[in-house]
């Protein structure tokens, strides 16, 4: 599929918003490492701000761009090869935490009880361990304080499992109603897609107290608390971004800016959020449930 | 230049080059080449080793001899017009496949070889502990209940600035671990700190020694001699100085050695019985320090700044005896400070802890003494 | 087809002025969205990196030049032998490999430009950043991190010096510009090529960097899981690298190789590209087996994803795993082998001349061989537990780091400098550079095969004296090889400066858009029309 359209490829001059995102991400990791030693967050949050700020700028220029008319075709391509590529890589990203979850289940924690070849490690260092999932008894229970109780999977996760999914469909109608220019419905649906959303976050934090409160379930629990605190927070995180995402697509709605055939930004934002949904299910699934 | 003449000179190079690596050779016992070291497994491998060796060789040479010679008749100046072939299913078929049958005749004996390699668990006639930590050796020899810690020998640090003519320099330590020969020897690795790797090339046991889990191997050594090794994975400041030295002795002088550690075990138990005096206190002190603490918190206690707190004026070392205990038996965990209590005696703990309060420039003028350890522990 | 440029239009919008060419002064570099910008500053921050950790490669073989502790201390040789693994990997190799990509594939395919032209600056511009953090660390307390360039767990956790934080952020700016990158560069190559440039039309090196900057989205996404879990077991109590927590230490060497073993042929497969470029131009015949080549490259990169665990045969896999991961392994070399074939049959019965970009790439393909069959040895897992963490090792991988990865960017740079500066370099002074490098190279290198044989361990200050002769050999050839490439500073900044004036063509066998339909240099933007591409 060769492509070149028949009019121009826009190509930007100069742009300063690059080097301003660069001084803002510096400035929040080396904040945050900072903040880690003990310093204070301030240099953290200047940092994020300048993030943010960058975002609007650049963002918004690409929407004045957009909105008068200079993208192509060609360029809308460009797009959407460059947020198809993106969700793959964060596809990579929860891949890797994936991959610790069934390297723990599946191998190291049966290892640790003897498994494969390593009957020795059972016998000479940890003869009281018992293999598990989730893990309530680490082989060195002094170093971690494990939780009493695993997070079951029917209670608020169920519940936002099915939260997640509506807000997908609704997602999808928001969607449909866009091509028929129906742009009451259309802010109406990403309304609902959007408290949707924050309404998973915030029952995510609900189940997070709960975990800490009543089940002793920490981020340092143990490898059953890591891998739960770390996919279900980056999840978490994701969540919160698609949502404020959304947010904007559907402040972009109410001022107009989508037609039927040309609407990229929605539909970035909507992939980005069938893929936060997905990622949910094999949380559920693979987290929660068995 | 024509081919013959490209032919001579080439000749005339390889022969320098293998007159230059003979010479060289005399030196050093096997310094080119792998060893085929003193097991069954070495020797396998040792085999197989020279079998990919020589079939990369014959690989590399004839690729490089197609390209030697297009690069001489293939060449504008020598008027050489270009063909226009640029493809060819057939060829591309041939070095697709005739690659696979060479990986298909290397991979039988690797997969054999590979097999008797991680064949540890059977038949063992001796179950050897290896616990590495930073940056030793501990030895525990599970049947006989006798263990001991292996460091670099001190003759080897005292000529770290200047080797020249050291025999064995940075191969040789304290103890040396004793081996029966023709017994199956299971080692057993764990570490208590980072991971290590325990690598003897002539017995070609080389495993890692990985903080939680524990690896095995095995070795049937069939001559008697003294093997050396290192450690071979990084881990850390003193890794380069981690050595291993195997002593292989027929089965009687096993028995006589095993014995002879039975006794020193006795004897260093009843000298935690008695009360030492603050000058044999601190000479052992000194020793024991300079093989266990210094390595970290450096020869004058000033420690890294940074990484390694300094012994000198240290809150701890100059503060109250039991916190002082407490640091070294248990360690702080979390951090590179072991706990020295599974490591060294009564005495031994004793008498660095008495060593630090009142050297490294620190004099807070008490003791500690064997018995006050066994009682803490 | 009216490719007249848009910006005309959106001058007054974006308030500049209305010629083509650059911005002034440092502003056109901090700002620029133009790919050529870009590829000459990702150029430059390489060879800066290569001076910066081929300086600490000098310290390392300083070190080691005899036996005996007499410039460093040990853990200060650590943080070298460290710093220089990740300086050399992420700071020189890779973005060499970005620049060239910028400069060429827009000028390969008939693009006016990247897909994403700002994204591309952003790209760029968050390396510096990233390696003075980077760099910053070797003045902390404590020093810089000195856990190898593999990081493993929990000598990087638990037992390393506070600096590591700094290291793990860096990372990930690092991976960020990565992933930035490379998807910028697959919406280019997808989305950008001139009518008529197919798929199985492009030049080599676009299709080997399009595989190649797919294997950089997949895997740098998790290196940076590897670092967050990293930081979050030295700060915040998890304990995925924690056994006394049920974790592994040696689920960190899976991930970290995961990623690493991608790593390394991202950092070989555009030198694929660029050798089956210079080759068919100085042997005046086409390049033997295009689709092959395409499909060699491309089973490289998918079995590349599944022999990671070759790097940890002594870890203690199950049997089952250490079979599986040789295999796998020893497979990768027919792919390559088909490559390396190709080449001879390229060069055979062509018509040959050797002038400089030709020579670095002949000496590529020579040594890049050997270090495969020593990568081939290697892969044979009984025998790597000889091997493993020996000189062996180092020996292997500067063959087809340095010999292979750096000369095809040394032989890249002589065959497309006189296209970017319209400059001809000065053929006496490349032909030096070539022969002095060569030799001390194999002086550097291939005694190292003897070290880690007889049983020289790698990442130690310090060694006993049967190594002592063949240390000395290496590092002298080593500071003669770091010199020959003072000299070549030399070279490009001479050549950037001024020289004999280059054609449009160059060379004489040369093919391609960029030789073919531009002038040398080309002009800022290079297609504003799309070219017509010829069957
Ligand atoms: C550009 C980088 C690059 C490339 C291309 C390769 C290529 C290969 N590497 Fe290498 N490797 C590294 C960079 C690279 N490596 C690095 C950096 C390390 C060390 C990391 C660290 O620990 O710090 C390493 C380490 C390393 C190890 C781990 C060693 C150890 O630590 O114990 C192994 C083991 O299998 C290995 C194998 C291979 C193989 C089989 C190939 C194959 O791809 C080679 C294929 C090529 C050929 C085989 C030659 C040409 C083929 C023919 C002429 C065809 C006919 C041949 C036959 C069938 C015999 N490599
Ligand atoms: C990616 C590419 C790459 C490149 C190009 C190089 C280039 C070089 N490497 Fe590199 N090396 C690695 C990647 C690379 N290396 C990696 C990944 C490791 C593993 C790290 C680890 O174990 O964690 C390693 C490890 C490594 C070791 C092993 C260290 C150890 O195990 O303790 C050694 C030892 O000889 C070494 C030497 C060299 C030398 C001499 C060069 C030379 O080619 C460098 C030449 C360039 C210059 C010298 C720059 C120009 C000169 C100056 C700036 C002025 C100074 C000059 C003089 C004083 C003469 N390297
Ligand atoms: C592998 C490195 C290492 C070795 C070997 C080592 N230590 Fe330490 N030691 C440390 C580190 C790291 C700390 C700091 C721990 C912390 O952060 O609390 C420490 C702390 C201490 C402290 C407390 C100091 C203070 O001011 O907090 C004492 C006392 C001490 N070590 C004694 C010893 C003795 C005695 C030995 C030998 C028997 C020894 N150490 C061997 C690394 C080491
Ligand atoms: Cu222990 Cu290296
Ligand atoms: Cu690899």
């Amino acid at each position: 599929m060769s492509t070149a359209s028949s009019d121009d490829y826009y190509v930007p001059h100069g742009t300063h918003w690059p080097i301003i995102g660069s001084i803002g991400l510096t400035l929040t990791v080396i904040g945050l490492v900072r903040f880690l030693h003990g310093a204070e967050l301030t240099m953290m949050f200047l940092g994020i701000a300048t993030v943010i700020f960058m975002m609007f700028g650049w963002f918004g220029q690409v929407i004045d761009e957009s909105m008068a008319g200079y993208y192509n075709k060609q360029v809308d391509m460009s797009f959407r090869w460059g947020m198809g590529w993106f969700i793959f890589s964060e596809v990579m990203f929860f891949g890797a935490f994936f991959g610790v979850l069934f390297y723990t289940r599946v191998y190291s924690i049966p290892w640790l009880a003897g498994a494969s070849n390593n009957d020795a490690t059972a016998w000479l260092l940890w003869p009281d361990f018992e293999a598990a999932w989730p893990l309530l008894a680490v082989p060195l229970a002094d170093k971690f304080a494990v939780a009493r109780e695993a997070m079951g999977a029917w209670g608020l996760p169920a519940i936002n499992t099915a939260i997640l999914l509506t807000s997908g469909f609704t997602l999808t109608l928001a969607h449909h109603a866009l091509r028929r220019q129906d742009r009451v419905w259309l802010v109406y649906w990403l309304f609902a897609t959007v408290a949707l959303g924050f309404l998973f976050v915030f029952l995510q934090a609900v189940e997070y107290s709960h975990a800490y409160s009543e089940l002793n379930l920490r981020l340092d629990s143990g490898i059953y608390g890591s891998t739960f605190y770390l996919l279900t927070g980056f999840h978490g995180f994701h969540v919160t971004m698609g949502a404020i995402m959304l947010l904007v697509i559907m402040i972009r709605s109410m001022k107009g800016h989508f037609s039927p055939d040309k609407h990229f930004g929605f539909e970035a934002v909507a992939w980005y959020w069938h893929f936060v949904d997905v990622v949910w299910l094999g949380l559920f699934i693979f987290v929660y449930w068995i | 230049m024509n081919l013959s003449k490209f032919i001579r000179r080439g000749a005339i190079a390889l022969a320098g080059l293998a007159s230059m690596l003979m010479v060289s050779s005399l030196h050093a016992e096997y310094a080119f080449n792998m060893t085929k070291g003193v097991t069954p497994i070495s020797r396998q491998i040792y085999d197989l080793h020279m079998i990919v060796f020589w079939i990369c060789a014959v690989v590399g040479i004839a690729v490089f001899a197609v390209m030697a010679w297009s690069i001489i008749y293939h060449r504008k100046s020598r008027g050489a017009v270009a063909a226009s072939f640029h493809e060819s299913t057939t060829v591309e078929v041939i070095w697709t496949v005739a690659p696979l049958i060479v990986l298909i005749a290397i991979a039988i004996p690797a997969t054999i070889t590979l097999i008797d390699l991680e064949d540890a668990k059977t038949n063992a006639d001796i179950n050897l502990q290896v616990t590495g930590i930073q940056w030793k050796w501990k030895y525990s020899y599970l049947d006989e209940d006798i263990s001991f810690i292996s460091s670099l020998a001190q003759s080897s640090r005292d000529v770290i600035k200047d080797p020249t003519g050291k025999e064995n320099y940075l191969l040789e330590v304290d103890q040396p671990v004793v081996l029966p020969i023709n017994k199956k020897i299971r080692f057993l690795f764990n570490s208590s700190d980072v991971i290590h790797a325990w690598w003897v090339p002539e017995l070609a046991v080389k495993q890692d020694v990985i903080p939680g889990y524990i690896n095995d191997s095995w070795a049937i050594i069939e001559k008697t001699g003294t093997y050396r090794g290192q450690c071979a994975e990084l881990c850390g400041k003193d890794h380069g100085f981690m050595p291993i030295v195997v002593e292989a002795v027929t089965q009687p002088e096993y028995e006589q050695w095993i014995a002879g550690k039975k006794a020193e075990a006795v004897a260093v138990a009843a000298a935690a019985e008695l009360q030492w005096s603050m000058q044999d206190l601190l000479a052992q002190g000194e020793t024991v320090y300079r093989t266990n603490c210094l390595a970290c918190h450096g020869a004058t206690g000033a420690g890294i700044p940074g990484i390694f707190p300094a012994m000198t004026n240290s809150t701890v070392a100059t503060g109250g005896v039991a916190e002082h205990m407490n640091v070294v038996m248990n360690g702080r965990s979390g951090t590179a400070m072991a706990a020295y209590k599974a490591q060294l005696s009564d005495v031994d703990l004793a008498a660095v802890i008495t060593f630090e309060r009142n050297s490294l420039g620190n004099s807070v003028g008490d003791m500690v003494q064997p018995s006050a350890i066994k009682n803490a522990r | 087809m009216t490719q007249e440029a848009t910006h005309d239009e959106l001058g007054e919008y974006q308030g500049e002025h209305h010629d083509h060419g650059p911005a002034k002064g440092l502003t056109r570099w901090i700002t620029t969205t133009n790919h050529k910008d870009i590829g000459t500053l990702y150029l430059w921050l390489a060879f800066i990196m290569l001076l910066f950790g081929g300086a600490m490669a000098m310290v390392i073989r300083a070190e080691l030049f005899q036996p005996g502790l007499q410039f460093v201390e040990p853990d200060f040789f650590n943080q070298m032998t460290t710093m220089h693994g990740l300086i050399m990997v992420f700071g020189a190799i890779m973005p060499a490999f970005v620049g060239l990509a910028n400069w060429l594939i827009p000028m390969m395919i008939g693009a006016p430009d990247m897909a994403l032209p700002r994204m591309n600056n952003w790209s760029f511009w968050l390396l510096p950043f990233a390696f003075t953090i980077l760099a910053s660390t070797l003045f902390m307390e404590g020093g810089a991190p000195a856990f190898g360039w593999t990081f493993y767990a929990p000598l990087s956790t638990t037992f390393a010096p506070d600096s590591t934080d700094f290291f793990i952020v860096a990372i990930h700016l690092m991976g960020i510009s990565s992933v930035m990158g490379s998807i910028n560069i697959i919406a280019t190559i997808l989305n950008m090529r001139a009518p008529g440039m197919t798929m199985m039309k492009m030049p080599l090196f676009v299709w080997t960097w399009l595989i190649t900057a797919y294997l950089l989205i997949a895997v740098m996404p998790v290196l940076a899981g590897a670092v967050t879990m990293m930081l979050t077991d030295r700060h915040f109590g998890t304990s995925f690298f924690d056994a006394a927590g049920g974790g592994d230490p040696v689920m960190f060497q899976h991930i970290f190789w995961f990623f690493g073993h991608p790593e390394v042929y991202i950092m070989i497969l555009p030198a694929f590209g660029i050798v089956s470029a210079i080759l068919p131009t100085f042997a005046r015949k086409r390049l033997f087996g295009y689709s092959s080549m395409v499909y060699a490259t491309a089973s490289i990169a998918i079995l590349s994803f599944m022999v990671w665990a070759h790097h940890m045969f002594t870890v203690g896999m199950p049997i089952a795993g250490e079979l599986y991961f040789m295999y796998a392994t020893i497979l990768i070399s027919i792919p390559t082998g088909v490559k390396i074939f190709n080449w001879v049959s390229t060069m055979w019965r062509g018509s040959m001349t050797f002038e400089t970009p030709m020579l670095w790439a002949i000496g590529f393909i020579v040594m890049f061989t050997i270090g495969g069959l020593s990568g081939l040895m290697l892969g044979v897992a009984p025998v790597d537990t000889q091997y493993h963490d020996t000189y062996f090792v180092v020996a292997h991988f500067h063959y087809v780091l340095v010999t292979g990865a750096l000369y095809s960017i040394i032989a890249a740079f002589y065959y497309w400098v006189p296209k970017w500066t319209g400059h001809m370099y000065n053929e006496t002074h490349g032909k030096i550079h070539f022969w002095w490098s060569t030799i001390a190279v194999n002086v550097l290198f291939f005694p190292q095969h003897f070290l880690g044989l007889a049983g020289m361990p790698r990442r130690i200050p310090d060694y006993s004296l049967q190594f002592a002769e063949f240390n000395m050999i290496s590092s002298m050839g080593g500071f003669a090889f770091g010199l020959a490439q003072i000299f070549f500073l030399y070279i490009v900044v001479k050549t950037i400066k001024g020289g004999k004036k280059a054609s449009g063509q160059v060379w004489e066998g040369a093919t391609g858009l960029e030789f073919e339909q531009l002038s040398s240099p080309p002009p800022y933007h290079s297609f504003t029309k799309a070219p017509d591409i010829k069957d």
